[in-house]
Parts: structure tokens; sequence; C-alpha cells
């Protein structure tokens, strides 16, 4: 075998998310009343352009999150046991081998052929020279980079679209035929009402977006193989590909986290509301002790012993993307047990109003035992609360890995973070000249993932949450008049001639 | 006399998310100076749209697409919102369903009414609050001077009506449109707050729309009235030609479908009108009401009827006055030889009328000879349900709620005892006290003889199939989460019910079986067994009551408490689910435990009555003995209080004033005493004991000679 798969903690857990994610899809599918929000969530455009550049995200996170050990060239052959390199590698990994490889001296600007630094350089003759070097690889095909650098960007950068362009229109093409189907029309037509927007899924929002994101794809794709496109660190390494790889340890945050605290506000919340009483008392005392703690110290401490166990135990990890691992792990459960108070006093509100609905108290007249009547009519009842507070809370936590990586209490410093790219671009900022691409590319990294995960929770919001519905309504009734603003009209009354109206 | 209100030809659409809602299709009406004209219907009928047009306050999806809406001849719907502003609250006043809802916490009620006179009147200080005074003074708020300055909590339900009343005085208006303004509150306070509006309006001679769904009030109430139905007016007449004579199949439908003691006496179901108002998104070829109409024909289905005058200012859009006077007895000849049943134009006598919906139903006889057995089937001594008042960091206990406080009834197998009293009064709580739902504070409830305060969980748990528990709102009643099949079969899952005869089959297919008795119980309630596949937000309120009935009957209870199961839904859905629980009192041998506040359904099922007052019963009796000759004052209120559709009533109305005092401090002696017209010495310092007028008829009352031995167990309880 040329490589021995590695089964990260992360990973597991990553791999049990989406088991339940693809578990709900099914179930959700199944009954109509959970499909109905679901379908309000389809019809809003801004939910669905976001979704779209959610998923490019998510897609990438997946790739990053198979690990695996490449096989060692073994020399002497007939060697008994395969050896395995101690680097964990991950898919994109191994896809973008060139952007992992290729590393520089130090810092280059994004599409440089020169370092950023001026180095000592020495001629065969002897003669010394202080100058900017070429890069060994960004721009390294051309012969004279300061004629040939912007056309050979911009050739290449439209090759890329170009590409980009036929993906799309292959997928568009795809697309339509899809909704010709569902919809029992022609083809033509299918796509003629994708682009007036007039399908229930507004598929034209989506396909604007898909367009950009896959000319952008092209493009950098092209580019990458020949340039930094967003140059280069201190170390050398390539900026877009600390980017891209950033990308699965935000999305780890931002999920593994909810899913360790879910239990706990599940658990406690629903507990809380329902018997009332001491165990109320006791629940609230709890979270309110916990919230009372600055949250930013309670990871800090826990985290610094975390660190120390480690430090301390070594033969634990046969590799360091294990320890990395664990501690990144870690940070999730530490945050995690620290921010389940917000859903927990929800979730407590909520079924304290639902205790006291007459469905409850019939089944109290049945003699339903309390689990039974939590697990069947309470839970599923809450259910869209927590739906709306995880998706919410998403965007929060991969900010808040950030300031915590900033701080110097996140992720290991070997896992590449948008915390760690933002806390080694600190010291970039008092460099003069500045070098900016590595916080601009972390920076616009995380501003996409975090505003299109508000978006989308903004669309789930107003598909669940009752009281928000009327505003959406009234945006599609505006739509609606919109197109159809000529029928309507005086010629509905058309009715018997009345008495009165003399 | 002119008219303030014209309404012409008013069309309101409303934008929902799937389809287009012709709420208002087509409205004409007028309303006169001094005259009141009750828009009378069912809800979903565009009742409120009418009004909110007329304001030009509809919600952001509605539209008004065609028609006038003429003030004093001057058209609103052409005004520019800027001038509308100044019409708005000056010469149009509104007046809310819901009291608690349209006042605005925060401001006081002077600062509330002051917006008013400073909009319209530009008054402003010392000018200001004098005339914020007088209109307090006006709608009968006391101590106006004083009470201007409180929050609207400060006030109770009835108080803040009339404050709204107030608020709508202010500026003085031509026309003032009241939208239900009494049915969020108690009989009691609903005759002081209409009465209120009747003085006002012959001192101001203004002009009132009143939308309100109870026949009762608009009987009362109104000089001319209008019957809307799904969108459109179908019968407008004046009170006397439409309630001695409603012309419309619906309106007659609507009049028989009041339960009364009349119709019980002569076992007579209710004239229920079989299904549901249209939804009003749908396009409508012939008349709306042809699919609920028994006497519908060809042409109704086909052709929308307009209108025909009959006598006076009479009329009907219905095929049957389509043509003269004449031929009407002919076209209803035609009818009983198609099967429908005329049910011809007898209601004017009323008591003689024929049983309604006689091609449906069997007749069942409901006199109380027929009832047998009198074995006492449960019976609660001296029950008590006291909530503590906490209070401080260590929530210590400074009082007690007495929200029951001592209350003793008895059901008898197969019988019905309503629970009557207005809202507050522990109704509700006693339903709860008796099904061991919430802790008793004392008192003992005996079940078939077996004593249920104290029973453990597990045995307890045992004897629920016995007793059941009928909700009041459809809505929250049943889990909007779960499948018909899965509610019904929760209480059998739990009880482990099952049908004794088929035993041995369930032991090998128990979920067949199970399958089988949810499929027989819809039936029973009368759903098509398709139904159970289905969620609840795919029913109407009435299918909702029925399916809640099912669910309790699951289990096969011997028992029901119905707490107010009809107060949520329309007349005509009140009828069917009453004529439900008669056929299946009659059939299975229910006993009901039924608590309402509307005596007119208490006249129609209930066989003995207990009245309630501030967490005591202060009477009960047979029916015909508390109803017909009721001895305790607030009995004689009660009754006296309650609209009635009688033309040349004399009845001697007694207004009680004031509101129901707080349980947590109820007065001293008799609680009944601060707005009894009896009032002596002693009801201010001891509780009275029994009067007994026949073995089953009491009452606490001074008025009557006291039994001595029940007198003394109360003081030394007190």
């Amino acid at each position: 075998m040329a490589f021995k798969p590695v089964v990260l903690w992360t990973d597991a857990l990553i791999y049990l998310l989406v088991a339940v994610v693809l578990l709900f899809v099914w179930h959700v599918r199944r009954n109509q009343h959970l499909l109905v929000p679901w379908r309000r969530v389809s019809h809003s455009a801004s939910g669905m352009a976001a979704l779209t550049v959610l998923m490019f995200f998510i897609i990438i996170g997946l790739l990053d999150t198979v690990h695996l050990r490449p096989a060692v060239g073994n020399a002497n052959d007939g060697a008994r046991e395969q050896a395995y390199s101690v680097e964990v590698l991950s898919l994109l990994d191994l896809i973008a081998t060139p952007l992992r490889v290729r590393v520089e001296k130090t810092y280059s600007a994004p599409f440089a052929a020169h370092l950023y630094a001026r180095e000592t350089v020495e001629f065969p003759d002897g003669r010394q020279t202080r100058e900017f070097p070429r890069l060994k690889f960004g721009g390294a095909h051309l012969q004279d980079p300061e004629a040939q650098l912007i056309t050979d960007v911009a050739l290449r950068a439209g090759a890329g679209g170009g590409l980009g362009l036929l993906v799309w229109s292959l997928l568009l093409i795809l697309l339509g035929a899809l909704v010709a189907r569902r919809s029992g029309e022609t083809f033509i037509s299918a796509l003629s009402a994708i682009r007036r927007g007039t399908t229930a899924i507004p598929w034209n929002a989506v396909a604007i977006v898909l367009l950009l994101i896959l000319l952008l794809c092209g493009a950098a794709l092209t580019l990458c193989g020949n340039y930094h496109i967003l140059g280069t660190d201190k170390v050398g390494q390539d900026v877009f590909y600390q980017s891209l790889k950033s990308i699965r340890t935000g999305l780890v945050i931002g999920t593994l986290t909810t899913l360790m605290m879910l239990p706990f506000a599940l658990l406690l919340g629903i507990t809380a509301g329902y018997f009332r009483g001491w165990i109320d008392d006791v629940i609230q005392y709890l979270y309110t002790t916990l919230s009372s703690i600055p949250g930013v110290l309670l990871i800090a401490a826990a985290v610094l012993m975390m660190q120390v166990y480690i430090e301390t135990r070594p033969e634990l990890f046969d590799t360091i993307a294990a320890r990395a691992d664990l501690r990144l792990l870690f940070l999730c459960i530490i945050l995690g047990v620290t921010s389940w108070t917000g859903l927990c006093r929800l979730l407590r509100g909520e079924t304290l109003k639902l205790r006291e609905m007459e469905y409850i108290q019939a089944a109290h007249a049945f003699g339903v035992s309390h689990w039974r009547i939590i697990s069947r009519h309470i839970l599923p009842n809450v259910m869209h609360i927590v739906l709306i507070t995880t998706v919410m809370d998403f965007s929060g936590l991969v900010l808040a890995e950030a300031v915590l990586s900033y701080v110097g209490v996140g992720v290991d410093p070997s896992t590449i973070s948008f915390g760690t790219m933002i806390n080694a671009a600190r010291m970039e900022m008092a460099r003069e000249p500045v070098v900016w691409w590595a916080l601009l590319a972390a920076f616009s990294f995380m501003f996409a993932l975090v505003l299109s995960a508000n978006l989308f929770a903004d669309a789930v919001q107003n598909a669940f949450d009752p009281r928000v519905r009327t505003l959406s309504a009234k945006i599609g009734t505006l739509r609606r008049k919109k197109l159809r603003k000529a029928p309507e009209g005086k010629a509905v009354s058309a009715g018997i001639e009345d008495p009165f109206s003399s | 006399m002119s008219a303030v209100l014209q309404i012409s030809n008013l069309e309101t659409i409303l934008h929902t998310e799937a389809t287009l809602v012709r709420a208002v299709d087509g409205l004409t009406l007028q309303v006169m100076r001094g005259e009141t004209f009750a828009l009378l219907g069912e809800s979903g009928c565009g009742k409120s749209m009418t009004a909110l047009s007329v304001m030009r306050l509809l919600p952001e999806i509605g539209e008004i697409v065609g028609g006038s809406v003429k003030l004093d001849g001057e058209d609103l719907l052409l005004l520019p919102e800027t001038v509308m502003r100044s019409i708005r609250g000056k010469r149009i006043s509104m007046i809310f369903q819901e009291p608690m809802l349209s006042l605005n916490p925060v401001m006081t009620v002077a600062q509330q009414i002051g917006e008013v006179l400073r909009r319209h009147f530009n008054l402003r200080g010392a000018v200001a609050q004098k005339r914020i005074q007088q209109i307090l003074n006006e709608v009968g708020i006391p101590d106006a001077s004083q009470r201007m300055n409180e929050y609207p909590f400060q006030f109770s339900g009835g108080m803040k009506q009339r404050m709204m009343i107030a608020m709508a005085l202010a500026g003085e208006p031509e026309l003032l449109i009241a939208d239900e303004p009494t049915t969020a509150l108690d009989v009691t306070i609903q005759a002081q707050v209409l009465n209120l509006m009747r003085d006002l309006q012959q001192r101001e001679g203004m002009g009132i729309l009143l939308i309100t769904h109870d026949l009762g009030v608009a009987a009362e109430m109104a000089h001319r009235v209008g019957i809307m139905y799904a969108g459109e007016m179908v019968e407008t007449a004046t009170r006397e030609d439409f309630f001695r004579e409603p012309a419309h199949p619906y309106s007659r439908k609507l009049l028989a479908s009041l339960p009364g003691r009349d119709r019980r006496r002569q076992g007579l179901r209710l004239a229920a009108i079989s299904g549901n108002v249209p939804p009003l998104s749908r396009e409508f070829v012939g008349c709306r009401f042809a699919d609920r109409c028994d006497q519908a024909w060809g042409l109704c289905h086909d052709v929308a009827p307009g209108w025909a005058a009959l006598a006076g200012e009479h009329h009907v859009r219905c095929h049957l006055f389509n043509q003269n006077l004449g031929s009407r007895v002919n076209e209803q000849g035609q009818q009983g030889s198609r099967g429908a049943e005329p049910e011809a134009l007898t209601l004017n006598s009323g008591l003689n009328s024929r049983p309604a919906d006689e091609s449906n139903t069997q007749i069942t006889s409901l006199t109380p000879e027929s009832r047998v057995s009198h074995s006492c089937l449960l019976s609660a001594n001296d029950l008590k349900v006291y909530f503590p008042i906490r209070k401080g960091l260590m929530k210590h206990v400074v009082g007690h709620v007495k929200a029951v406080d001592g209350v003793s009834l008895e059901i008898g197998l197969g019988k019905t005892l309503a629970l009557v009293g207005e809202s507050g009064c522990g109704k509700t709580t006693v339903g709860k006290g008796i099904l061991q739902l919430i802790p008793l504070s004392g008192g003992s409830v005996r079940y078939n003889g077996l004593e249920l305060v104290g029973l453990e969980r597990k045995r307890l748990r045992k004897l629920r199939s016995e007793f059941q528990l009928i909700f009041q709102d459809p809505y929250s009643s049943l889990n909007p989460r779960m499948r018909i099949v899965d509610i019904i079969e929760e209480g059998m899952n739990a009880l482990n019910v099952e049908d004794d005869s088929k035993a041995s089959d369930a032991e090998h297919q128990p979920d067949i079986v199970k399958r089988h008795k949810v499929d027989a119980l819809l039936e029973s309630v009368g759903l098509p067994p398709e139904a159970k596949w289905r969620y609840p937000h795919e029913f109407s309120g009435g299918q909702r009551q029925r399916i809640a009935i099912a669910r309790a009957l699951a289990v096969n209870p011997k028992l029901i408490v119905c707490d107010e199961p009809t107060s949520a839904l329309d007349v005509s859905v009140q009828a069917q689910i009453l004529n439900l629980l008669n056929e299946l009192q009659d059939n299975l041998g229910l006993a009901y435990l039924f608590i309402t506040h509307n005596i007119s359904v208490v006249e129609y099922l209930a066989d003995e009555v207990a009245v309630m007052y501030l967490g005591r019963i202060v009477e009960r009796g047979s029916v015909d003995e508390v109803l017909i000759s009721p001895r305790h004052p607030y009995t004689q209120a009660l009754m006296a209080a309650i609209p009635v559709i009688e033309l040349e009533s004399k009845r001697h109305i007694i207004r009680l004033h004031g509101d129901l005092p707080s349980p947590a401090n109820p007065p001293a002696g008799c609680h009944f005493h601060p707005r009894c017209p009896h009032v002596m010495p002693i009801c201010r310092e001891v509780y009275p004991a029994t009067s007994s007028f026949s073995p089953t008829h009491t009452a606490h009352c001074y008025l009557y000679p006291q039994e001595l031995d029940s007198a003394a167990h109360l003081e030394s309880q007190a």
C-alpha cells in the first residue's frame, strides 16, 4: 500500500457529524412537516447564495479532513514492512502539493517574481551587490519579469476564468435539465425560468454566485502553479495554501464545539424547565456561576493545563499532527463547556412555556412517563431553537478561535488557522515596508466564511421562527406584485349586479 | 336619517405566501347616524378585514382593490395618508377585541387619551386634563381624577375596555367601529360594557359598526343586522325582521345551532352546519354557502345569487328568494321532493320547529327521565387548591391564592355536571384538581369509592384511563409535531389499553388491533380513517376538537372533564361538538364534568349545575332548578347578564358593579358581598351556610334560612 490512512480525533468526530447530518436529512425528507421550513430556507435567495459559498468551504474542509501517511520510498527493496512518513498529510495537502513544497526564502508579495527583502548576492567574479533576488518558484518561468509579468498573469487568469466558465456552463445545463425534468417543462423554458428567477428555488442567485466562485477558482488554479497568488510569509510558505488549510480549523471549531455543547444545553435546559423546583434552582445556579467567570480566562487556564499534560507525555503521540489535533479537540471541548449557557437558558424558557401547553397536560392525564414526555413532546418542539442557535453560533466560534489563537491560548502553533495567521501577521504590520497580504488573506477568507454562515443563519431563522415570517412574506409579495402588475385590477369584480350599489 | 358610512362593493385581498385571499369580496353596507349596524358572521368571514379596510389600517400584505368607502359622502380610499391620519381617531374610532393588548403598558391612561386630544384638538395642559377627566367620567370610571394617572395594569379587564372606549370617544367620532368589543370579557362585565356603549350612543348620536360573532350581543345592541359569509354579505335586515324571520339558509342554521333549554327539552339535536367556512383563497362560482346548504340545488352551484328584496329593508342573497314571494313556497316543495329537508320558516315560532338534520341523524331523546342510574361515580369533598405566593430572596410563603377553597361535588354515572362561573373563579383548577394533575392542598376525591388523593404515582397511572380531559383550545391541545395516529395511540400505549374482546388477537398482532381501534375512534367522532396519517395543522378548529375527543376516548374513560371545549369555536361548529358529546354520552354512558361560562350550553347539555364564585360553589342543583329559579343573587345576576335573542323581553336586568375580587385576598364574609345588590351587615362578617330548597338544590346565602349544622362546620373551618 502506498499510504496508511490516519484517523485523528477530530476527523472521527467530523465523520460522525457528517453521518448525523445525512441521517437528519434523510429523516427530514421523510417527514412533511419537517420539510416545510427547509423548503422556505431554499426559497430565500440570500440563504441559497450563502449556502453555495458555504458548500465550497465545506468541500475544502472535508478534503482536508481525510488524513493519511504516505509510504516512504524504501531504497533497500524486499523490505518486510513498508515504512510510512512521519508526516500526516490530508487529501488537500496532496492535491496542493506544489503549493506546499514550493517554499521561498522569506516574504514575497502576491504575484511577485522577486523577494520582498534585499539580499547580498555574490557574482561569480566575486563582486557583491544588494538587490531583490528572483524567487525560486514564483514567476520563475519568466525571462524578463518586469516586461512579461502582467501579460502572463492576465493570460493565465483569462485561461483559468475560461475554464471556470466552461465548468459553469456545464453545470448550468445539468441544472436546466434537472429543473425541466422536475417541472415537466422543456429545457429552454426551464432555462429562461431560471434566468428570470421565477423558479421556486432562486436558482438564478445560486448560478451567479457559482459563476463568481468558479471564475475565481479557475483563475486561482491556473495561476497558483507559477505564482504565489497571495504571496508568501516569513518562512516563505505560500499564504494561499495557509488560507486553504485554515478553513478546516475554522469549520472544526465552529461545528464540533456545537456538538460538545448540545448535550449540556439540551439536557440541562429541558430538565430545568420541565421539572422546575429545586432541579431548576441547581441548574440555574450552575450556569449563572459559569457565565460569571470570564470565558477567556477559563479557556486559558484549561488550555495551559492541557498543554502541560501533552508535553509531559510525548510517548502518547506518534506524530506531531496527532498532538496538534488533540489540542484542537480540547479547545473545542473547553469552548463547548463554556458556551452552553446561552442555549440552555433559551431552552429552559421555552420548556417552561411548553410544559403548560395543553397537550403536555393531556399526556400527564394519560400517565405518560416524564422521559417520554420530554423526548416525544418537548424535544421536537424546541428543535427549531436549537437549530437557529447552532447556525448563529457557528460564525461566533470561528471568530473566537481567531481571538484565542491571537492571545496564544488557541490551537497548536503548528496547526494553521486564521488565528495563527493573524497572530503571525501582527509583527509584519510593524515592518517597514509593511507586509499586508497575510492579514488581508486571512481576513478575506474569514469574512467570506462568516458572512455566508451568517446569511445562511438568517435564512434559517426566518424560515423557522414564526415571528419574523411576516417580513419575508411581505418581500415575497412585493416580488410577486412586480411580476404581475398588469393582469390584476378591476377585472376581479365581475359579480352579480348589486341592488345597493346604485 | 343620513348614512354616516357607506361602503359599496368593497374588495380587499390579502397576498399570502401561497395564494391570493379575497378577504372581502364586493361588500356593500351603510351605517346611519345614531344607528348600530351589527356585522355578524363566523370567524374567517372577513368581518375584521372590513373594519380595517374602512380605517385603511390593513396589514402589509393587504390591499384594497376595488369599491369605495364613503364617510359622509367623502371617499376615504381616495384620500392621501396624511389626511387619513386626521380622520382616524377623530371621525372614525375603533375599539379592539383585546383590551389588554390595545393599551400601551408603559403609558398612563391620561397620556394615552391625551395623545388623541393633542393630535386632533391641539389640547394641552390643564384643559386637556379636564377633558380627560370628563371623558373618563362619561365612561363610568369611578374616581377619575385619581385613576387617570394610573397605568393600564392597575385596571381590570372591564375597566381597560372602558378606557379603550374612552380613547375612542375622545375624538368625538361620527362612527365607532367596535371589533368584538366584549368577546374577551365575562358575561357580567360584557353586560356593563354593552350598556355603556348603548348609553353613549344615545347621548352622542354616533353610528356604530359592531362586529361580532355573538348572535345574542347583536340582538341586544343592533338596530340593523348584516350577515357576512365567506367575504360577502348574504343578508341584511332590521333586527326585528332578522330575528323574527331570518331568510338565508345560513342565518337560519346559525340561529338554530344555538344551544338552549328549549332544544334539550324536546330532545333535539342542534342544527349543526356541516363543514366549515370555505377558504377565501378559492374561486367561487355559485353561491358560497351551497356546499354546506341542505337546500341547495343545481342552480346554487352554478350561478352566484343576486340580492332579493323581502319585506321592507330585508334583503337576502339566495336563489330561494330570487323569484317573487309567491313562488317561494313552490320552490321549497320542489326541494322537499329532492330529499333536502325544507326546514321551513318555522323558526319564528321557535319551540315547535322540527328536528333539524333529520336526514342524517337519529333522534335521541335527552329528556331527564330517560337517564338511568343515579349511582355516584365521582365525589369530591371539600376540595382545596392553594397556590403559595412567594416573596423575597429565600422565597418564603407570604400568603396563598385560594384558587379553590372547599368545593364539594358529585357526578353520577352517565350524568353531566356543569360547573359555571366567570373567568378566574377557579373552575379549571377544580377540573385539574379532580384529575390529580395539580397537587391538592386539602380535601378528598373519591372515584367509585376509591380515594385518589395521596395515591402513589404508579397506582394512579393505572386509574388514569378512567377519567380523561378535553381542553378549551384545540390549537394548543394537540402536539403539532405528531401525526394523529401517534396522538391517539399515545394514551393507549401509556396505559396499555386493549379491547377485552380482542385480547387474544392482541397477543398476535397488537399493532393491527390498535390501528383498527384508531380507525373506529376516528369514525365515532366523525372523521375519516385516512385522517390518522396527517398532522394537526391540516385540520380546522372543530376537527381538532374531534381529534382531542377521540384521544380522550381511546382509553375507554368513564368520566371526561370538558374544560370549555367549545368556547374557542364558532357557533355552528360548537353545535357539531355538542351533538357529538351528547351522542357519545348516550352510546357509551360517559359522565361529563362540563366546565363553562356559557349558560346556553349548560341549559342544553347539563343535568346538574354548580355555580362557582371565587373558589367556592355558591349554588347547585338540577339544571331546571338553578336556571329557572336561581336563588343566589350572583346566579340571578349571571342569568340576567346573558344577552338573549328575545325581541320583546321584559326581563328584569340586574347589573352587577365592579369585577371579580382577587382570590389572593378574598373579601371577608360572603365573597360576593361587595357586588351584591341585597347585601346585609352579616354578609360582611361570616360566610353563609347552606340553605336547601329541595333535596338537590342548595345555595349559600343569608337571604334564605340557614342550616345550622353546616354553618357551624364552616365556622370551625374559618
